[in-house]
């Protein structure tokens, strides 16, 4: 049942009675038993809580109470703090840590009736994009299982797409819901830098980093958009601007709209397989009446670095209360300070993040901050740049998500510069704090998601979960992975 | 270790960190509370737990920007909170929120007098960081105190314009002055409200090029600055005497054996990795915050040392003295406003208010006694009501229970007694009972004339008029004389 639903079905059908939140959550658990032994999309479930929180919810909803998703399973990316429960952010340095407070996000979800049910696998600290540097599993892609999910938030895009979770929140900091979206197969929404609060998000580059979805339909990401957005106090970097009702803006009308195709997007060692169903998916709105027109975004060739700059500045920071002094991972008999510092975080952090603390500390050192990090600041404002002037001719952007379609299992992972070119379409959303969302629109000859990318100018959202819906309607339903190949 | 200095010139620049006057942490909602339980007044945020995010406290920035203006400092229309990285268990991030390049203030001065010349000292920036916690250490094991973590510290930095210990003191001292007026901080040493870091450096005179500093840390009292520096500048000084070289390093004071020792040397030195805070946006200051900021600032010190002396015809030392603390001046100003005889105001402020003070510990403020009735006390010896003693059993009473000396006097009958009549009464039986003093007396003993008025004074209870005594004792003993 539950693989079959979605966010909205499953509220219809609360509504009218037709289940309950725990029908819900046992037919949730019966998959999650029966698919994830081989998936490995989930790091954690309480049963016990998660049908404890259900049969809450029924009750409210039997005592005439109401909220916008009361008795919806959601799943949790590990690096989400959700009161009570774990949050390792996939990493060892985190064994054991369980979160003493709830992420705002979080807090709002729970406010409207939301259960959290589990906690899904990731890259650690969202460093990566094939979810491979999870320190506790692999986590396979639904439709492949020697293929990777992609990454960070691979747990969660498996999750939704293996029908082990209606819709699961993820986090995005160059790409980490947008590439799993894509080689899973499901929606991933990244929305604008201060559109939801990030208090409670484990800081992996803080001027980057924003909350996400994972979802079956556009129309799902709206709902839960809608209940996480706004201005927090505790987030000075969230805006306060006023959230519309992205579900009832999702109307269908795109009179006047003008996509344009970066052409910088459908070169750098774009896979021809991708780009022809890309380019043909986004002949869809043509047929919708939105023009298409071509668009550069001269300074992309530099957005990659850019990014690894500033990203892996702010991560050598973020991370360096991982210390085994106040919580997680502590070594075992230091000797002393120095000994108690370095030998947890050597015990506690995995290669990726070893990798990244070095490269930011580097980059950030005296005499290379000015060369680095100062000038990967000045690239950062002329993306932004591009971007302004492009959306002055146009409504939004149409782009491939990712080169490829899913890599095998293994294949990246002792090439970190090739993987991270892989991040190549996906980071200059967040360089420019733009939203942007990724569809599924197309199969490759190996039977892999392909996606494309829809970018829209800082705080039009609901322009763009409009432009996605109605291509997604045109598109047709999208199949969930039950282990035998798509059709 | 003494040497003659004269022969050298010295530069010092200070780095003061003060505690400002917030109920909450400069991140989080936390209390800044001084004295709890180990730990009881921490969350999430200034644990540095993952995932939490600083928020500004306001009043944090307003204090910091009305020291700038209490200083004449230039005050940024924008500016930069930005992560200094370095790892240490008592700061729970290991990167401490602070400001690099741009600071909320810059420029401004104190003036300061040294030898009999006021000297305004420069100082080049003012910026607001988060404290850290406190280790501690234990028979077995360490742990943090984290409940300092977080509460908003100003660090003000001067030029080195400050030559010798005693200037680079009496900054201190005046600067404690300036930050007591603005309400900006309690400054209470002992609280560790006030700490202070100095850089050294000595050249021999006329030489153009500025000696290699040393920079001093863990300077929390007056004292202690004043000795450190005076031991570090003639340590540097009997190197230089020695041909030896100054190495450039960060040294520690150590208040037990009065001795600065090596904590790191230049190469140990951290390289912070100063970048732009990503978790806040710049502080922007507004115009018309500026300046309502500005109309609510007190006057500052110097100025109203000089109004005092102007309105109240103080001498310049009681003007000093009172004005040395801004609730002491303000009560002096309170009971002077009331009385006739200010410098008779001042006079009992600076000999019996302030000697209170100090042997109690206490402010002003919570004292007993109020300014109308030092004043209305003042007015008493004044106008001949009560003498000089008795006053000063009525300013007892009035520092221990309050109230007001009128009630006082009336309840215990305690008004002067100036009638000629019944003080030659106690003058006569002094005498009749102290046969021996008017021989004394006749053989030069004038003393005598002293004891036989603390005699009328005790017959008197303290009421009799000692002006009138003294006359009378005086009269009657010359009379005495003259009649044998």
């Amino acid at each position: 049942m539950i693989e079959d639903l979605t966010i909205r079905r499953a509220l219809d059908g609360l509504a009218r009675q037709q289940w309950s939140a725990t029908d819900l959550v046992e037919d949730l658990l019966r998959t999650i038993h029966k698919r994830d032994s081989e998936i490995r999309a989930y790091l954690w479930v309480d049963e016990e809580d998660a049908i404890h929180q259900a049969r809450e919810a029924d009750a409210r909803r039997a005592r005439g109470e109401s909220g916008a998703l009361l008795g919806i399973p959601l799943a949790v990316k590990d690096i989400l703090n959700v009161r009570d429960q774990p949050c390792t952010c996939a990493s060892r340095i985190l064994e054991g840590y369980r979160a003493p407070y709830d992420a705002t996000a979080i807090a709002r979800l729970r406010a409207e009736g939301a259960l959290l049910v589990g906690r899904t696998n990731m890259d650690e600290f969202g460093m990566g994009s094939t979810t491979e540097n999870s320190a506790y599993q692999i986590t396979r892609n639904p439709w492949s299982h020697d293929h990777v999910p992609g990454g960070s938030s691979g747990g969660s895009a498996a999750a939704v797409a293996a029908g082990e979770a209606l819709a699961a929140l993820g986090s995005d900091t160059g790409g980490s819901v947008r590439l799993p979206a894509a080689f899973c197969g499901c929606v991933g929404l990244k929305p604008s830098y201060g559109r939801i609060s990030r208090y409670g998000l484990t800081a992996y580059a803080s001027s980057l980093d924003q909350i996400g979805t994972l979802t079956r339909t556009v129309e799902d990401a709206a709902l839960l958009l809608r209940t996480m957005a706004g201005y927090d106090p505790r987030d000075a970097t969230s805006v306060p601007a006023p959230v519309p009702d992205y579900v009832a803006e999702l109307n269908g009308d795109l009179r006047g709209l003008r996509l344009g195709l970066p052409q910088e997007y459908f070169t750098f060692g774009l896979d021809p397989e991708v780009e022809s169903v890309v380019r043909t998916a986004a002949e869809t709105w043509c047929r919708l009446g939105v023009e298409l027109i071509d668009i550069r975004l001269p300074h992309t060739e530099y957005a990659v670095a850019a990014y690894y700059i500033l990203a892996t500045a702010e991560a050598s920071a973020n991370l360096a209360r991982f210390d085994g002094v106040r919580y997680g991972r502590r070594a075992a008999q230091p000797r002393d300070l120095f000994d108690l510092y370095t030998r947890t975080r050597a015990e506690g952090f995995g290669r990726e993040v070893k990798r990244r603390i070095l490269l930011g500390t580097f980059v950030l050192s005296s005499g290379y901050y000015e060369a680095y990090y100062r000038a990967a600041q000045k690239v950062r404002t002329l993306i932004r740049r591009d971007f302004d002037a492009a959306f002055s001719q146009c409504h939004a952007l149409v782009t491939p998500v990712a080169p490829t379609p899913a890599y095998r299992i293994g294949e990246k992972a002792w090439d970190p510069l090739r993987m991270y070119l892989g991040d190549i379409f996906t980071v200059t959303a967040n360089l420019a704090g733009l939203n942007a969302l990724a569809l599924p629109c197309g199969w490759s000859s190996s039977g892999l998601p392909i996606a494309l990318q829809i970018i829209a100018p800082a705080f039009e959202e609901a322009r763009l979960l409009r432009l996605g819906h109605a291509f997604e309607q045109a598109r047709g339903p999208w199949p969930v992975a039950r282990g035998h190949p798509p059709p | 270790m003494s040497t003659d200095i004269s022969t050298f010139e010295v530069m010092i620049g200070l780095e003061v960190h003060v505690q400002l006057r917030t109920r909450s942490k400069m991140f989080c909602a936390c209390s800044t509370a001084y004295g709890a339980s180990p730990n009881t007044h921490v969350c999430p945020v200034c644990l540095g737990y993952p995932g939490t995010l600083p928020a500004i406290n306001d009043e944090a920035i307003r204090l910091t920007v009305a020291t700038g203006l209490m200083v004449g400092a230039e005050i940024s229309r924008r500016s930069v909170f930005d992560r200094k990285s370095y790892f240490y268990p008592d700061m729970p991030k290991n990167y401490q929120i602070s400001q690099y390049d741009c600071p909320l203030c810059r420029g401004g001065a104190v003036d300061i007098v040294s030898n009999g010349h006021v000297r305004s000292i420069r100082l080049r920036r003012i910026h607001l960081e988060e404290d850290v916690g406190k280790n501690m250490h234990f028979a077995h094991g360490s742990g943090v105190d984290f409940n300092r973590a977080g509460v908003p510290l100003m660090e003000i930095v001067t030029e080195p314009d400050l030559q010798s210990p005693e200037e680079a003191h009496a900054f201190l001292v005046a600067l404690r002055e300036i930050l007591l007026y603005a309400e900006v901080s309690d400054c209470n040493l002992e609280e560790g409200n006030l700490r202070c870091d100095a850089n050294c450096s000595v050249r021999p005179k006329r030489c153009a090029t500025r000696g290699t500093k040393t920079e001093i840390k863990n300077l929390n009292t007056f004292k202690g600055l004043l000795h450190a520096l005076r031991y570090e500048v003639s340590r540097q000084i009997a190197i230089l005497r020695e041909g030896g070289t100054i190495c450039q390093e960060t040294r520690r004071w150590d208040a037990e054996t009065e001795m600065t020792t090596v904590m790191r040397s230049k190469e140990e030195e951290h390289d912070y990795r100063y970048f732009p805070e990503p978790d806040l946006m710049p502080v922007e200051i507004l115009q018309e915050r500026l300046t309502a900021w500005r109309a609510a600032l007190p006057e500052r010190p110097a100025d109203r040392r000089q109004r005092l002396m102007r309105t109240y015809g103080l001498p310049e030392y009681d003007a000093a003295v009172l004005t040395a603390d801004r609730e002491v001046a303000d009560f002096f100003e309170a009971a002077a406003r009331r009385s006739a005889r200010p410098k008779a105001i001042s006079n009992w402020m600076m000999t019996e208010v302030l000697r209170r003070l100090h042997d109690g510990g206490k402010t002003i403020c919570h004292a007993a006694l109020r300014p109308e009735a030092l004043a209305a006390l003042v007015d008493l010896v004044e106008r001949g009501t009560v003498n000089m003693p008795t006053a000063k059993e009525i300013f007892d009473l009035l520092w221990k229970e309050g109230g007001n000396p009128d009630d006082i006097v009336r309840a215990r009958g305690w008004v002067q007694v100036t009638e000629e009549t019944t003080v030659r009464q106690w003058v006569q039986e002094a005498l009749s009972q102290h046969p021996e003093a008017v021989a004394d007396f006749r053989k030069g003993k004038t003393a005598v004339a002293k004891f036989l008025i603390g005699h009328v004074m005790r017959l008197s209870q303290g009421k009799a008029d000692p002006k009138l005594t003294a006359r009378l004792i005086e009269n009657a003993l010359q009379e005495q004389i003259n009649s044998e």
